[in-house]
């Protein structure tokens, strides 16, 4: 099959397409983190007292920690001293109103990335929050949004704004003391997005927010709080990019979700960060903390997730399933290729009667890449009739890759049901010639039998968001078979 | 012998069986015919009392006994026994220890001594012949590994061992290459007797061309929408179920 | 008892330090290095916290928290009538029995042993053919994995010794028994096993741990073996230990090109257990079975570990492991696969089912693959929960009552793995006991039939 392997080879060549540089002039602060560099950041945000008194707590309580270690990923160590905690682009002191008032080359990076706002607000139906390195820069269909009593915005609008929603539920799903980069966060971040439904209220449209990291030894903080309001429903939709860059940029993101009774969240993720050169040069580190409770009984939580790039990728979607009838869902793609590391999963914490919830994850591992499936599902004593199921799927393409499977199962409940799945298996070679005999070119056949095996999380993702992410799989794959 | 009267029930909270009236009389054959999702598996499963099947209303009397009241395994002991439509399998348990342990239990019931091993293996090796089963079948784990007419046979075989009083075949023909058909309808025919009562479950005439059936029913959406002797099944054969269950308004009116 | 301390180390260093001029084997010299490292690790590392990712979910404080005094001999004389009853007496067998760690020769029956095979006690081996010995002891075990097996290293005293010479058959099984009695003080007991197969050799091994009575002691064995090329081991580990016990049980076995090692695990006993398994395939074509079955209530826990490292390539590994918990009992599995970037067409299976009788049971258990080579076929599996639902409505539907019903099923999904034994005289009186256990001391006599 050497013909083939040279083909495949090829096709791995493929150039980071969102790796482009945006000139725009930035506003930072120099390098560096103390309490000044926090108090700096909430006056330059001009937030009231909580908010900073919240990020003093953070930063403090970070001095007392320690990276943590138990990860299956490699990487040199971060300085967080040289990274400048806070850039914004210059061009408007204030934040832009509407679109009119964006600096058209922030509009042009998106247009680039396929996200024209314009466009999107008047065929897509999709509102966009697009957060460019620290701040927000635009919110598309606020206002038919408002009608419905639906809050979306930038985090900094919501501080203002709606004061009270963020103080009720910032940090009640991931404390500012939850870990290491989630702590970090709490103290630095600087944007994000926030989303409110009310009670009853159906969001009619997706929301969705690009992410990009565009200014050099900058980290990205971003931290968004969802929340749907009893029998409330509302899908988000999530994508990243950062451009391509030889050193290695930090992205230290929070997610909350909390759904109240009878509510529904659905969040979806394509991340296509900087995965790094062949050689593992540059990349974002994407450390990141994402959970969600289920609060009141009958919510629903459900995240899916396409991630393909950054260097290092660490973070697992969580469902903290406290109401009766609750039900969690996480549905993963995750891919490990060049010298990419993956460790992700998600916790499923069972603590109310009846709670449901399903894994599926399907790690792909190409190259030199090392993928790790890391995931908890914890019955505890209370919740009755718990059921779990896992399924947990590994495709190695060459063999100077990885997959891992890290399952931990606690059940301290003798009527839960949890049942764990793990398979590897690889494309092979007689499937390749199977498929190419009957015409199909060596890249096709490959994203035929990739595309295969993630069906079952492709299903989950809106069906635009799906055609995207199994385009950016076969780029990301390209030359991935040996 | 059984007297189903009104009988409704619910699966999942949705209606399924919704006023079944059937009287059976010892010796008879009754053949239970309708379109999938009529509720014909519903009423087996309900008469022998499984899980999940809630009854909302009407009675069923078997034996001058209130049914419904009965645990599984004590209606198994008065004598009813449901051949299942997908057997079940159970790992790690052999089909002759199932087998003594059923029988055993249901002669207890009847002030009946525990047979020995000699007797128990005699009647066992005896009624393997009826449904074409070699010995070997006893010592494999109960259902494990089986093929669809397996499966089938072995529920016959259980029967002809237990010897119910009422039997309910659920669509025990469905699947079956016609071989294993007439080995089953042999086996069923075999046992068929003045003092026992068979309901026969079937979406296909194909049976009862084999278990000639006293009466025929069919059930739709729920309800008996017609009854009539062995016949109706040829008629229906040839019209289909179209014809029945378009005049379902006229026969429940 | 021995008051709680906080740091046992000093007591167990003392302790090491006062016995180690009459420990057997000092003479030799990679017998003597093996012991140092076993002390400087010791000293070194501890026992091991909850911090640990491989003690996550066992906490031994209860051991490092006092000095279990180390035994080098008899505590209590044994008669072969007391012993009697507990053993499998049907078994034709080269039968050691070692009490309180040390070898009992009056209890003992080696018998004839075929050409090529050597069953005995270490401390003897070591003192008239450490040539033997000196090869493997100590270099297929690492010296300090962790507390236990570094104070093992330091420590060990007597064990049993197995050795097969190439082309050599032991046709009837090697039976080494484990008796503690226990004493006023906590005790504690080292025994160090090593297996030797040469090439083409054949033997079955059986380790059976119990008690004589309900003593509070620790067991910390050490087993090594060595597989060579085309050799075939069935090892039996039988956990009988008292209820107030605490039993640490580690094997490290090493296979050479086509070998075949098949374990069967057996765990009834113990206030605390933990047995870990490493197996490396380190040649082309070795295979491995790992059966294992818990069965615990009261506040019992057992912990197993396994490990197989597939360093090379055509590899085969299986496991099966089955627990059934009542009381307040609580059972770890954590279930390693490794495949090295070598170790291709690996073939590896491992599954992990629990059973939960009781609201304060509890199971945690981590199947983990960790594969760094992609033609391979690697799956695991693990499940907790209840009876299957349709099974029991089956049984009911059968005339069998709801607990007999429920009792049966228990029954049957427990002894599948003993199942997977082929000796007899040990799997049927371990059947008995099961249904004791599961069937609450109603007969099985119907399964005679089968």
């Amino acid at each position: 099959m050497a013909s083939s392997k040279q083909n495949i080879e090829a096709l791995i060549k493929r150039d980071y397409q969102a790796g482009f540089v945006t000139d725009v002039e930035q506003e930072s602060l120099p390098p560096g983190l103390n309490e000044d560099v926090v108090r700096a950041l909430s006056a330059k945000k001009n937030e009231p007292a909580f908010m900073l008194a919240w990020r003093l707590q953070a930063y403090r309580h970070w001095l007392t920690m320690t990276e943590p270690k138990w990860a299956h990923v490699r990487y040199a160590p971060v300085d967080y001293q040289a990274i400048s905690y806070y850039s914004a682009p210059k061009s408007k002191k204030d934040a832009p109103k509407s679109l009119d008032e964006v600096d058209p080359k922030l509009l042009e990076t998106y247009e680039k990335l396929g996200i024209p706002l314009k466009e999107r607000e008047l065929l897509a139906g999709v509102a966009v929050d697009a957060v460019f390195d620290s701040v927000s820069v635009a919110t598309t269909f606020k206002d038919k949004l408002a009608a419905m009593g639906i809050i979306f915005c930038s985090f900094s609008e919501a501080v203002h704004n709606h004061p009270e929603l963020v103080q009720k539920y910032l940090g009640t799903v991931v404390p500012y003391t939850d870990n290491f980069f989630a702590t970090l966060n709490s103290a630095v971040f600087s944007d994000g997005s926030f989303v409110y439904v009310p009670k009853g209220v159906r969001c009619p449209m997706e929301l969705s927010t690009y992410f990009r990291i565009n200014a050099s030894k900058t980290g990205q903080f971003e931290r968004t709080l969802i929340i749907a309001d009893e029998g409330a429903t509302v899908s988000y939709l999530e994508g990243c990019t950062a451009p391509m860059r030889d050193e290695n940029q930090l992205h230290a993101a929070v997610v909350e979700l909390v759904a109240l009774k009878g509510a529904t969240i659905k969040y979806s993720t394509v991340q296509n960060w900087y995965p790094g050169d062949v050689e593992g040069r540059g990349g974002i580190y994407n450390f990141v903390t994402k959970r969600g409770a289920c609060r009141g009984d009958s919510a629903k939580i459900s995240w899916t997730q396409v991630e393909t790039g950054s260097a290092i990728t660490w973070k697992y979607p969580s469902v903290l399933l406290e109401g009766d009838n609750s039900v969690g869902e996480f549905y993963s793609v995750a891919l490990a290729n060049n010298r990419q590391q993956a460790d992700t999963g998600t916790k499923m914490i069972h603590i109310g009667k009846n709670t449901r919830s399903t894994i599926v994850s399907k790690g792909i591992s190409a190259g030199r890449g090392q993928n790790a499936y890391r995931g908890l599902v914890k019955v505890l004593k209370g919740a009755e009739n718990a059921r779990n199921y896992t399924q947990c799927d590994s495709l190695l393409m060459g063999d100077k890759c990885g997959a891992h499977t890290f399952p931990y199962i606690e059940v301290k409940n003798p009527t839960a049901k949890v049942e764990h799945e793990a398979t590897t298996s690889r494309i092979g070679d007689d499937q390749l010639f199977y498929l190419q005999q009957r015409g199909l070119s060596a890249e096709d056949a490959v994203s035929m039998i990739v595309n295969g095996f993630c069906k079952e999380v492709f299903k989950e993702l809106p069906m635009e968001f799906a055609v995207e992410a199994q385009k950016l799989l076969g780029v990301s794959l390209e030359g991935a078979v040996g | 012998m059984l007297s189903i009267k009104n009988l409704q029930a619910s699966v999942e909270g949705k209606p399924i069986l919704k006023g079944i009236d059937l009287e059976v009389k010892a010796g008879e054959v009754h053949a239970i015919m309708g379109p999938n999702g009529s509720g014909k598996s519903t009423l087996a499963n309900v008469l022998a009392g499984r899980d999940g099947y809630e009854v909302t209303g009407g009675s069923v009397t078997y034996q001058g006994k209130d049914l419904l009241a009965l645990k599984p395994e004590e209606r198994a002991r008065e004598g009813v026994f449901l051949a299942f439509q997908y057997p079940v399998e159970v790992p790690g348990v052999s089909n002759i220890y199932l087998l003594k342990a059923a029988l055993n239990a249901i002669r207890k019931h009847r002030g009946l001594s525990e047979l020995d091993a000699m007797d128990f293996l005699t009647l066992v090796r005896e009624r393997l012949k009826l449904v074409e089963m070699k010995e070997e079948f006893l010592y494999r784990a109960v259902n494990e590994g089986f093929s669809g007419g397996e499966k089938k046979r072995n529920e016959i075989l259980q029967m002809a061992i237990l010897e119910p009083a009422l039997a309910l075949l659920d669509e025990t023909d469905s699947g079956l290459d016609i071989d294993a058909l007439k080995i089953v309808a042999n086996g069923v025919n075999a046992l068929r007797s003045p003092e026992r009562a068979m309901i026969v479950v079937t979406h296909y005439q194909r049976l009862l061309n084999y278990i000639v059936p006293d009466r025929v029913h069919v059930l739709a959406h729920g309800k008996i929408v017609k009854s009539g002797d062995k016949s109706l099944a040829l008629e229906l054969e040839k019209q289909g179920y179209a014809w029945v269950t378009e005049d379902a308004p006229r026969a429940s009116a | 008892m021995t008051a709680p301390v906080s740091d046992s180390r000093p007591l167990y260093l003392d302790a090491i330090n006062a016995q180690r001029a009459a420990l057997p084997g000092q003479t030799v010299p990679a017998i003597r290095t093996l012991r140092e490292e076993g002390q400087a690790r010791f000293a070194e590392l501890g026992f091991p916290t909850a911090r640990l990712e491989d003690w996550k979910y066992t906490n031994v404080s209860a051991i490092a928290g006092q000095l279990f005094k180390p035994v080098n001999g008899a505590l209590a004389t044994v008669s072969s009538e007391q012993l009697h009853s507990h053993l499998f007496a049907d078994l034709p067998a080269h039968r050691l029995v070692f009490v309180n760690g040390r070898h009992a020769p009056a209890l003992s029956s080696v018998g004839k042993l075929p050409a090529g095979v050597i069953v005995g006690s270490l401390a003897e081996i070591l003192a008239t053919r450490p040539n033997i010995v000196e090869p493997h002891l100590g270099k297929i075990a690492p010296t300090g994995t962790n507390g236990f097996t570094a104070l093992n290293a330091a420590l060990f005293a007597d064990g049993a010794c197995v050795h097969l010479a190439r082309g050599a058959v032991a046709e009837q099984p090697i039976y080494i028994v484990y008796v503690s009695t226990g004493d006023t003080d906590s005790v504690m007991t080292t025994p160090r096993n090593l297996v030797v197969l040469e090439e083409s050799a054949q033997a079955t091994v059986i380790e059976q741990y119990l008690a004589l009575d309900d003593a509070r002691y620790l067991t910390n064995v050490v087993t090594e073996a060595a597989l060579g090329a085309n050799s075939r081991l069935e090892q039996y580990r039988l956990q009988q230990e008292s209820t107030k016990s605490y039993h640490i049980g580690t094997w490290y076995v090493r296979q050479a090109r086509d070998s075949r090692f098949i374990s069967h695990t057996v765990d009834l006993g113990g206030l605390l257990a933990r047995n870990d398994l490493h197996d490396i395939l380190g040649a082309e074509g070795a295979e491995c079975e790992f059966n294992g079955l818990y069965v615990v209530d009261g506040r019992s826990h057992v912990d197993n570990h396994t490990c197989v490292d597939h360093a090379k390539p055509r590899g085969t590994s299986r496991e099966y492991y089955k627990g059934v918990l009542d009381g307040m009992a609580r059972a770890v599995f954590n279930g390693r696969v490794v495949v090295h970037p070598d170790a291709q067409q690996t073939d590896a299976q491992q599954m992990n089912n629990n059973l939960l009788l009781s609201r304060n049971a509890e199971v945690d258990t981590k199947p983990q693959l960790e594969i760094y080579a992609d033609d391979v076929k690697c799956s695991h599996g693990a499940t907790v929960g209840q009876l299957d639902t349709d099974a029991l409505f089956y049984l009911r539907s059968r005339a069998v009552d709801e607990q007999t019903a429920r009792d049966l099923l228990t029954y049957a999904f427990a002894n599948d793995v003993l199942s997977r034994m082929k000796l007899a005289a040990i799997r049927l009186p371990l059947e008995q006991r099961l249904t004791t256990r599961l069937l609450r001391g109603r007969s099985l006599n119907e399964l005679e039939l089968i």
